[in-house]
């Protein structure tokens, strides 16, 4: 780390991420804007589009080169700046999109090269293959570090037995890393379930936001894995880098409806002249770039500890909290600067506001 | 590339000046703010010449990566350095001979020959009237140019270290009816007849730091004394941009201030964290923040705020160093770091209960202290305006 204690502050992008950049920016307006509000009626992606957001390359970037993918060193900062670009097109697509991504970056960051091999090839496709992880239960004081998922040792490797919430496109993954608290033995591991394994129930869960992201709960009655499918997880890394990962979806997210209120307002007119010009209204706006621009910077900076190997424990943790109440502030904010008319599902800022709640509960989903 | 974190250089003018806050500062900011009224203290002389020999805030030599330009220089410096002396105590560190908001001025704006003339010298800043604030252009303090000699005639107040400086920036009106444009920045020495320093006010906060009312009868001062032109432009454009010039400078004081907030919030929340860690609450960070309790979030949170404060400073700063316009960023960390500076001092003298509220620790004093850096430089409130024009894209005559 010697060359990195001489490099200085800096908020430039690098020209690789400059460039992959543009290329997100111009599939997020093209592809996501102008489908998040017909997906979000539907609860479904629209046809095609998981298919289409895979070339861009987000699951085959990382993959080792022997396993078909492109080789690409492992980079936070890139899926976070990934992340925020999609979650300013669409919070569910972005998420939805970015589920194969935290599986196979959980992977590479914890799995034998055994593992990899057999996880990761199938992966490494030219067409959408979609993978997941299940961390949530369905319990208001829920926390990771005292699970109700077990998982029992026995002969033939591990019986998962319990009950999991709110996981991304579980129906059609191809895998799901089931994280339970192991009997027997201190701590929790991973545990990677097929598609279809026997004692697997998937059911479709409804939510106030994030429809269109096809979220389940995953029941888990004597479901056997192999002793080879177990996943030996580091459980703070996986949750701080998750933490980030959906904080920079919020942001994405926070910086439409910032986009939108200011146009809004600035034509909006009421006693006489623009409603901007009320500082009530002006200092709502102020206030949520303000509040934006902090949460940008708190991603940003645990995402490069993270990049660089420094400890980022409690950046990711103040990052969560921080923006988990920022986001939602700003989006109902969102919502009042446009009165009425912010409640009718014709604008957006409705639909923002209900997916930005998410922003303080979901846990494991976009692992930078 | 992004990197939020500082490079070694900086890390070592941070921790010589926390040296300084911790072994000069603490131990006698109870002191002083006690005995409030006095010439500069003592303890800080010697600061003051360590500091003038070393030239600070106006060298732009910081360290380069290599490879491309991006540059961590002397607003990165002054923001880390002012954020550590902060911590000990803003009030003696205002207090350090030659560090005045005026030598900024002169700096930005003085020519060659009137930095070399005033250079030396500790100077203050006196913008505020007792009938205008905020509203800077509402300045009634006249000049008036006599044969080689401009008259002053007028009252300010809030002029920090103008009782103890050796000189004052004065901000006054060539003609009152011409407007922003006719607003100029004088240099009033100390000991000039018809300039007397009428009081020294009596605050809540800050208080070794002297806060004087100057009034200027007829008070005649050098015909050189101006900064910037005497000329008053007369387009509206040139109007408004001889004005912006002046505001100008705050973009570049404004981060400064914030550092200011942010470092004697950090202080609080540092004593705070030891007064309850002794008293067996534990920050392990390993639990959701709604399954912690009540004393574990409200740290948590504040430190999150502290951070989120902190990286809008250094965003600001490092615009500026990197000679990007900071209007709006140096507007949001102002605005941030002042009512989370404040709200976290509170919170702290709070959540000690006794504790926080006695003199034994310097919890209330910092509670104290912190409210005022919401107001000057800019208020909370004029840094709302500021960053909503320019989010809104409105002028001041829309947004007003």
């Amino acid at each position: 780390m010697s060359d990195q204690s001489s490099a200085c502050f800096d908020l430039t992008l690098t020209e690789e991420q400059r460039i992959s950049r543009e290329s997100i920016r111009r599939f997020v307006e093209s592809q996501v804007k102008p489908y998040a509000r017909q997906a979000d009626e539907a609860a479904q992606a629209p046809e095609g589009f998981y298919d289409q957001a895979n070339e861009l390359g987000l699951s085959l970037m990382p993959i080792p080169e022997a396993l078909g993918g492109a080789g690409m060193p492992r980079s936070p900062i890139s899926n976070m700046l990934n992340a925020e670009d999609l979650g300013q097109g669409d919070m569910s697509l972005a998420i939805g999109a970015l589920s194969p991504l935290s599986f196979i970056n959980t992977i590479l960051d914890f799995g034998t090269e055994a593992q990899q091999e057999a996880y990761l090839t199938p992966l490494a496709s030219e067409s959408f293959v979609a993978a997941s992880i299940a961390l949530s239960e369905p319990r208001a004081t829920f926390e990771a570090s005292a699970l109700s998922t077990t998982a029992q040792p026995n002969e033939n490797g591990y019986l998962l037995n319990g009950v999991k919430t709110l996981v991304p496109l579980a129906a059609q993954s191809r895998f799901i890393l089931v994280i339970a608290k192991l009997e027997g033995e201190e701590g929790n591991a991973g545990f990677v379930v097929e598609a279809g394994s026997t004692g697997m129930h998937i059911t479709a869960e409804t939510f106030m936001g994030l429809r269109p992201l096809e979220l389940n709960r995953v029941e888990l009655n004597n479901v056997q894995v192999a002793a080879s499918a177990r996943i030996g997880l580091e459980m703070n890394r996986l949750l701080d880098l998750s933490s980030i990962g959906l904080a920079a979806v919020a942001v994405g997210c926070c910086q439409a409806v910032l986009d939108y209120v200011v146009p809004y307002v600035n034509d909006r007119t009421a006693f006489g002249e623009p409603i901007s010009h009320r500082q009530s209204v002006a200092f709502m706006v102020a206030d949520m770039a303000t509040e934006l621009e902090a949460m940008r910077m708190m991603v940003y900076r645990a995402a490069s500890r993270a990049e660089q190997g420094l400890d980022f424990h409690e950046n990711a943790y103040w990052c969560r909290i921080f923006c988990a109440e920022k986001a939602m502030e700003i989006g109902t904010n969102g919502i009042q600067l446009l009165g009425g008319h912010g409640f009718i599902r014709e604008h957006p800022v409705e639909m923002w506001y209900r997916n930005l709640r998410a922003a303080a509960l979901l846990q494991g989903s976009v692992v930078i | 590339m992004i990197n939020l974190e500082l490079p070694k250089k900086l890390l070592m003018a941070q921790q010589m000046s926390h040296q300084v806050a911790a072994t000069v500062f603490r131990p006698i900011a109870r002191k002083y703010d006690k005995i409030e009224h006095c010439d500069t203290p003592q303890e800080l002389i010697p600061l003051g010449q360590v500091i003038k020999g070393m030239g600070t805030g106006s060298s732009g030599a910081g360290p380069e990566s290599a490879g491309d330009s991006i540059k961590n220089g002397a607003n990165m410096t002054q923001v880390l350095t002012t954020g550590e002396m902060s911590w000990g105590c803003i009030g003696l560190m205002l207090s350090i001979p030659g560090l005045g908001l005026g030598n900024a001025a002169i700096q930005a704006v003085g020519t060659p020959e009137q930095k070399e003339r005033f250079g030396g010298l500790h100077c203050a800043m006196a913008i505020t009237e007792p009938g205008c604030g905020s509203d800077s252009a509402a300045v009634k303090t006249s000049a008036v140019l006599d044969g080689d000699e401009w008259v002053l005639n007028g009252e300010k107040i809030f002029a920090t270290s103008a009782s103890r400086g050796d000189a004052v920036v004065v901000w006054a009106t060539l003609d009152k009816s011409k407007g922003k444009a006719a607003i100029k920045s004088f240099v009033v020495e100390r000991g000039t007849p018809g300039m007397e320093i009428v009081r020294c006010e009596d605050k809540m906060g800050l208080r070794v730091s002297d806060t004087a009312a100057i009034v200027f009868t007829d008070c005649r001062i050098p015909k050189d004394n101006i900064l910037g032109s005497a000329e008053i432009a007369d387009t509206a454009e040139a109007r408004k941009k001889a004005f912006g010039g002046v505001m100008q400078t705050f973009d570049n004081t404004r981060p400064p201030v914030a550092a200011m907030a942010y470092g004697v919030a950090r202080a609080a929340l540092e004593i705070t964290k030891d007064v309850l860690q002794k008293e067996g609450v534990e920050f392990g960070y390993d639990k959701s923040i709604n399954n912690s309790s009540a004393l574990q979030a409200e740290i948590y949170r504040m430190e999150a705020e502290l951070e989120a404060a902190r990286l809008l400073i250094l965003k600001a700063a490092w615009m500026a160093d990197n000679k990007q316009p900071n209007s709006t960023q140096a507007s949001m960390c102002k605005a941030k770091a002042g009512r989370v500076g404040n709200k976290i001092t509170l919170k702290c003298v709070e959540l000690c209960g006794s504790l926080g509220y006695g003199e034994e620790l310097l919890l209330e004093k910092f509670a104290r202290d912190s409210k005022i850096l919401d107001i000057f430089e800019g208020t909370q409130q004029i840094q709302q305006l500021i960053i909503a024009r320019n989010v809104l894209g409105k002028s001041s005559s829309e947004l007003k």
